[in-house]
Parts: C-alpha cells; sequence; structure tokens
C-alpha cells in the first residue's frame, strides 16, 4: 500500500504482528493447534500405509513392523498422534454446520443435525472398522 | 458519591511521538454509560485533544469500533459497568494503521471491496420490462443475515490473516459478496467468482472463525466465507468434469 502523506496525515503508525501472535488468545492458540493436527492426520496416513507394506511384504517384515510399534517412543508418539487426530476430526465437525446449510422442504435443518449427522457417520464408520478387526 | 472507573485510552499523536503511549482518565461510573460515553465525557470535559470516531451511538453507523480490554468492540454497544472495577484498556482497532489516537486508516478496506462488486448484476442493461423484481420472505431470508453488515471492521481487527496476508480480501468484503450472491435478483456470480475463488478470497481464509464471533450484528462472515468456499469447489469440479458447460 502507498501511502502519500501531507501535514495532516503525517505519519501513521503501523503495529507489526508479532511471530506468537497466537498465544494472545484462546480461540488463536486452539485454531493454532488444529492446524498443526495436519501434521499427525499425515503421520497416522504414514503409518497407516507402513503397516500395508510390511503386511504385503511377509510374516518377518509384519513382525520388525509389529516390534518397531511396540518402541516406547512410537507408542508414545501414536498416543499424541490419536490425541491430536480426535481434536482435529472433533473441532472439524462442530465446524461444519457453519460452512453446509441444508435444507430440506424449504426449510434450514438446525446446525445440531447437521453435527449430528457427521457424529452418527463416524460412530458408523469406527463401529465397522471395529468390527473388521475385532469381529 | 459517585463510582469511578479509569480509561487506559491509547494516544498517538504522530506529530510528536514514533510509537502510540497510554493516557489514563478517571471518569463517573454511570450504569447507562457506554465506553463511548466515556469517551465523550473525556473529549468533553477532561482532555478536548482526544481523537475517536463515533456518529450514530446505536449501533448502526459502524464508526465506533475499538478494542476494549483487547477485544475488538463496538464501544456504544459496549457497557462501563460490565468492565467493573476497571481499569479498562481502549486500544485502536487492530490491523490497521493508525491515524492519530483511536483513529484507523480503513482505505484497503475501502479499495478492496469495490472488487467483489456489492451490488446487483442483472444481465441485460435497460430497466426490467416487468417492472419490479419480486421476491418472497424466503428467499430474501437466503441474504439478509448478511445485509446486515455495517462496515465497522470488527471483523478485520479479529482475523489474524487479515494482519498476515496484507492481500486478503477480509470477511465482511466476502461476506457481502454472498449478500448479492445469494440473492434472487442478481445475476453476478459468475464475475464475482473470479475475484473469490482465489488465494486473496476465499481461500485465503484458514478459518479461525473469530470474524463471527466478533461481529456486533451477527452476519457470521466466516460461515458465509465457508459456504462460497463449497459453492467454488463444486464450480471448478462442474468445469473440470463438463468444461463445455463453462465455455
Amino acid at each position: 500500500m502507498s501511502a502519500r502523506y501531507t501535514e495532516f496525515h503525517p505519519r501513521w503508525y503501523r503495529p507489526r504482528m508479532s511471530v506468537f501472535w497466537w498465544v494472545r488468545r484462546r480461540s488463536y492458540l486452539i485454531f493454532v493447534l488444529r492446524e498443526l493436527t495436519s501434521v499427525f492426520v499425515a503421520w497416522s496416513v504414514v503409518f497407516l500405509l507402513l503397516l500395508v507394506h510390511a503386511v504385503s511384504q511377509g510374516s518377518k517384515q509384519y513382525q520388525q513392523f509389529l516390534n518397531l510399534s511396540s518402541n516406547p517412543w512410537m507408542l508414545a508418539l501414536n498416543v499424541i498422534t490419536l490425541a491430536f487426530v480426535m481434536f482435529h476430526a472433533i473441532t472439524w465437525f462442530n465446524l461444519a454446520p457453519q460452512a453446509m446449510v441444508v435444507r430440506l422442504r424449504g426449510k434450514r435443518v438446525p446446525r445440531s443435525w447437521v453435527a449430528g449427522v457427521h457424529y452418527a457417520g463416524w460412530a458408523l464408520l469406527s463401529a465397522l472398522a471395529a468390527w473388521l478387526i475385532l469381529g | 458519591m459517585t463510582d469511578h472507573i479509569t480509561l487506559q485510552v491509547t494516544r498517538y499523536r504522530p506529530e510528536r511521538e514514533l510509537e502510540p503511549t497510554t493516557q489514563e482518565y478517571k471518569i463517573p461510573l454511570h450504569e447507562e454509560w457506554a465506553v463511548l460515553d466515556g469517551l465523550n465525557h473525556v473529549k468533553d470535559q477532561l482532555d478536548g485533544t482526544l481523537s475517536y470516531r463515533w456518529s450514530c451511538r446505536m449501533g448502526i453507523c459502524g464508526s465506533c469500533g475499538m478494542t476494549v480490554n483487547g477485544e475488538p468492540r463496538l464501544t456504544c454497544a459496549t457497557f462501563l459497568t460490565d468492565y467493573r472495577p476497571g481499569p479498562i484498556r481502549i486500544e485502536p482497532l487492530r490491523n490497521f494503521p493508525v491515524i492519530r489516537d483511536l483513529v484507523v486508516e480503513i482505505g484497503d478496506f475501502m479499495r478492496k471491496l469495490p472488487e467483489v462488486k456489492p451490488w446487483l448484476i442483472r444481465d441485460e442493461d435497460a430497466a426490467t420490462p416487468q417492472g419490479e423484481l419480486l421476491q418472497t420472505p424466503a428467499e430474501m431470508d437466503d441474504y439478509k443475515q448478511y445485509s446486515m453488515c455495517i462496515n465497522c471492521m470488527l471483523c478485520y481487527s479479529a482475523c489474524p490473516i487479515v494482519g498476515l496476508e496484507e492481500g486478503f480480501l477480509g470477511p465482511a468484503a466476502i461476506a457481502l459478496a454472498q449478500r448479492y450472491n445469494l440473492d434472487s435478483r442478481d445475476e453476478g456470480a459468475r464475475e464475482r467468482m473470479e475475484v473469490l475463488s482465489t488465494t486473496e478470497g476465499v481461500w485465503g481464509c484458514t478459518f479461525v472463525g473469530e470474524c463471527t464471533t466478533a461481529c456486533p450484528k451477527g452476519v457470521d462472515p466466516a460461515g458465509a466465507i465457508q459456504r462460497y468456499k463449497l459453492t467454488a469447489a463444486a464450480e471448478s469440479l462442474k468445469s473440470f468434469l463438463m468444461p463445455w458447460r463453462s465455455a
């Protein structure tokens, strides 16, 4: 932006945004944490791909993968990953009704329903995954 | 005996200081006084050199937006008693250059706003032969919420992206674009898409959501932007799958 200074506007004060702007407010911090969750979502995908790769390579490779996964630091990483992925999913589902305006017979579907359908879908898919693994 | 409360007001006098300073004023605390009434008391009775903007005193004109105790607020709609016993910190709106004291420079927004063409666009130039363009209450409800914007700039002050990315159109401009996109009488959605579906437009928004929290008129700019992201994504998918349609 080019500013023309006159005697009436001799100099504007331009505050600089601090690098730590996101610790100033709780809502900013939650937002930055939500953005950060993408790293953990990516890691969970990589971890899944590593598992699929190990399975495809035979039982020895699979056993190696299991040994790696039971390492304390790997367990710790995956517990943190789970927490962040849950945080990601919950905050995302809670925001969904704001972005989605659904109409049924000309009337706007209440926000709680839109969020509810997302949670129900999540529960259904989790149950399906649990049934596939345990059942 | 009248109660009193202290205002810690940011002062910036460019002719004599390089950076803002804080000045304290002790004012009477009346139950019916908004922060703006407190500032008017300062201006009238204590220090006539204090500069700030105000006009209507009733949440319509959108000119008295300031940062009150760290939150972007309309000072005419923020009551002193809610901050008892004080002090109350009053700063200019964030994310804007400061001209003087509590007065900010909003030229950047004024240049961005017309880019989204916030007016009714019709395909034909002449007046419609059938006269008025009628609209049902339901059709009006589609956009009414977004038409409540008073350009008070609280959403720009609340949005970190506005502060970080100079080119970002910002919440109010995009919400106002949606106000016309969703109007049954408007035919300009395609024209606006060129400006809106860009990194300076909706895709610059990372959905912090603070614009909606700050909005004193219930406009929900964050919702408007996310809704438009869905529209823009659907449109680009359509033009990818059916290129002959967008030609």
